[in-house]
């Protein structure tokens, strides 16, 4: 019966949906988001009555920039597709750097091997078996002067995904640029830096949290004077959606990381507006379209507020979120590993309708190995078929003013801030990382998600649903030992070659810096000169630091 | 009859946890006991735990491509240590053509991804069963 204060979308549902449902009832199953969120069939203007149009969303280019930082989109300048790489050794690396960027791929970024990830040299027990397996091993200068050959640092923009030991990495690419005469002040690029997530998700960290985070406020520090156009950290949820969490949790937990990281930096003494610009994004971008658009607007919209409102920040350039994105890699199925394509299309879509600064689409073999090179263009391909062909790029936030998409951009802010007030509670994100509260968090999710896949409430097509028995084999790249014996060689070679002496006096001069105040990127700077190896770098730290180990839990 | 009892480690340099962690939810919620290693374990290492833990299997969770190296010494050092009867399954990114290699070395299950948890789940309590009996 109707009442006085219905809806119209009341009246719909009383008038034409019930009628229909009673005839024909709704497929039985949960109509659900891929992070659990319970989504209605019907959204109408009755769902967005709370929203205001300049408050929440405004125009691209203006605060809070839900719908974008720059005013005209994609019609000025498109994303970066940088399409991440690295196997084997510098050389090899090298030629699938050149082969990138010769297939129109717009800057480059660098996937080193876990020992180099690690700060471990070849010749560590721990680095058996995985040298060059995941990315390009790097052991010292010379190696980062084999990666970068014959690519100009002056001209191109370089992303490394490098975190524990960031400033080491970032210190032998300074001095590749300067050997090749760039200059440092217009170098540009990013370092990821992201130690936070580190802790909480995939879990490459070697110094505890405290003195992690004096490592990256020196970073701040040597960039604004040295090199201020250079991302200094790419504050990453990607690594926690991969981990397990839902699409919320990555938004809050990535942009609470963020928070701590400006606070970290005011604390060392900074001024927000001299080191906050610098500082982006990398999200994940899932199979659940609408909810991965409305997480990308929704995290610009918060950090605006948070820039402006919670630091005070003056400029407009602090309050705006940049962000790469990635998609995800999880998703992928080794099972009829053609469908990847297809996911990845997806969500290459719902990222750039979501308005990334840069892209990354994976490769259908990436559940099987790291991509061969056929596989590695398909996926940029990919990238260019929606650039130029599908017709997005042409408009600016094209689903904006989507009642459901709106209504979502909402309740995902929403979300991501009463997880913010759960950790400023707790002290802040170092503390929740320590009280092991969003590792927690993740671990439910992650296996909320898999019981669900179990149950097949969700459907992974070719894994627990449509699934072919005789699917054939795929051809793979294949990484063999031969990278260990030749990184060991030059290992052994660069040890007897080099002035060991520089190389102690300058291992030294790093432990007094660590044991101090003074800022480390300077005496790394001279290590990496002398050609001290990234694993006697960390090892100098660990000596003064010591090594972070973290409880297990299931 | 005890429970089974399981070591699932995760060997070498990498720390992406999320499969080894919800595997051990899945034989913990099944009704098997476990003992979660943590992070970066040597062979050596996980050698000691099951032999301290009285384990019936190890589960090696391995996405890096270091499983050539790690799994044959894992086996070497549970020869030495008289615990050749315990279950070894591994589970990760394995390429093909290691598969025959690593069942000859005596791994017995290899599970890639989009293994569904009871099918592992059923392999290790088909597996260790006899074991588990005479204890």
């Amino acid at each position: 019966m109707k009442s006085a204060t219905e809806t119209a979308k009341q009246r719909w549902e009383r008038e034409v949906l019930e009628p229909t449902l009673q005839k024909a009832p709704e497929r039985d199953v949960p109509f659900t988001t891929i992070s659990g969120r319970p989504i209605e069939r019907l959204y109408t203007a009755d769902d967005v009555v709370d929203l205001d149009y300049r408050r929440d969303f405004n125009n691209p280019g203006e605060f809070p920039y839900t719908r974008g930082i720059h005013p005209s989109g994609y019609r000025g300048k498109l994303w970066t597709m940088r399409q991440f790489a690295g196997f084997g050794t510098p050389e090899e690396t090298n030629e699938r750097y050149k082969t990138l960027l010769s297939a129109g791929g717009t800057g480059l970024s660098v996937a080193f091997d876990l020992p180099t990830l690690m700060g471990r040299d070849p010749d560590h027990e721990l680095s058996l078996g995985e040298v060059g397996k995941c990315g390009v091993s790097i052991v010292s200068l010379a190696d980062m002067e084999r990666l970068f050959d014959g690519i100009a640092l002056g001209d191109i923009t370089t992303s490394m995904t490098i975190n524990s030991p960031a400033s080491i990495i970032f210190a032998m690419y300074l001095v590749v640029a300067e050997k090749q005469g760039a200059d440092w002040s217009t170098l540009s690029g990013t370092i990821q830096n992201d130690i936070l997530k580190e802790f909480i998700a995939q879990k490459e960290y070697i110094y505890p949290p405290r003195e992690s985070m004096r490592l990256i406020t020196d970073i701040f520090a040597f960039c604004s004077k040295e090199v201020p156009r250079w991302n200094t950290v790419s504050v990453s949820g990607y690594h926690i959606r991969e981990a397990g969490s839902t699409s919320l949790q990555e938004l809050a937990f990535t942009l609470r990381d963020g928070i701590e990281y400006i606070q970290y930096g005011i604390d060392a003494g900074l001024d927000v507006d001299d080191f906050a610009p610098r500082m982006s994004f990398f999200f994940n971008s899932h199979s659940d379209f609408f909810e991965e658009i409305a997480k990308f607007r929704a995290a610009r919209k918060l950090w605006a507020e948070v820039m402006r409102d919670r630091f005070g920040a003056r400029e407009e350039r602090s309050w705006k979120l940049r962000f790469h994105t990635q998609t995800a890699g999880v998703s992928l199925t080794a099972q009829q590993p053609y469908n990847n394509v297809v996911r990845t299309a997806l969500q290459a879509l719902a990222a750039v309708l979501g308005g990334t600064n840069s892209l990354h689409t994976n490769s259908l073999d990436e559940a099987l190995a790291l991509p061969t090179a056929e596989a590695a263009t398909l996926a940029l391909r990919t990238q260019q078929v929606i650039a130029y062909e599908s017709g997005v790029t042409n408009i600016v936030d094209p689903l904006g003013g989507s009642y459901f998409l709106e209504r979502l951009t909402l309740d995902m802010e929403r979300g991501a801030q009463e997880y913010f007030d759960v950790i400023d509670r707790m002290g802040g994100m170092v503390e929740a990382i320590e009280e092991g509260f969003p590792q927690r968090e993740i671990a439910e999710a992650s296996y909320r998600f898999q019981q669900a896949v179990e149950k097949r409430d969700k459907i992974i097509v070719g894994v627990n649903d449509f699934v072919r028995e005789d699917d054939p084999r795929h051809p793979i790249l294949y990484i063999d030992d031969t990278t260990a014996s030749t990184q060991l060689a030059r290992l052994e070679q660069l040890r007897k070659t080099r002035d060991n002496d520089a190389v102690r006096r300058t291992l030294d001069a790093l432990r007094n810096a660590a044991r101090g105040t003074d800022n480390t990127m300077y005496p790394l700077i001279e290590c990496v000169r002398a050609y001290a190896t990234a694993g006697e770098m960390c090892d100098a730290l660990r000596d003064v630091w010591g090594e972070y180990e973290e409880v297990p839990l299931i | 009859m005890r429970k089974i009892r399981v070591v699932i480690a995760k060997p070498g340099l990498d720390g992406h946890d999320r499969g080894a962690k919800v595997i051990a939810r899945a034989l913990r919620d099944a009704g098997m006991e476990v003992i979660y290693t943590g992070l970066r374990q040597t062979p050596d290492q996980i050698v000691g735990a099951a032999l301290q833990e009285d384990a019936d299997a190890i589960g090696l969770s391995i996405l890096s491509g270091a499983h050539m190296h790690i799994c044959p010494r894992v086996m070497e050092l549970l020869r030495e240590k008289g615990l050749d009867d315990v279950l070894v399954v591994i589970g990760g990114i394995i390429p093909d053509q290691d598969i025959p290699k690593l069942h000859e070395m005596g791994v017995k299950g290899i599970f890639l991804p989009g293994t569904p948890m009871l099918e592992i789940i059923d392999f290790i309590g088909a597996n260790v069963r006899s074991r588990v009996e005479q204890t």
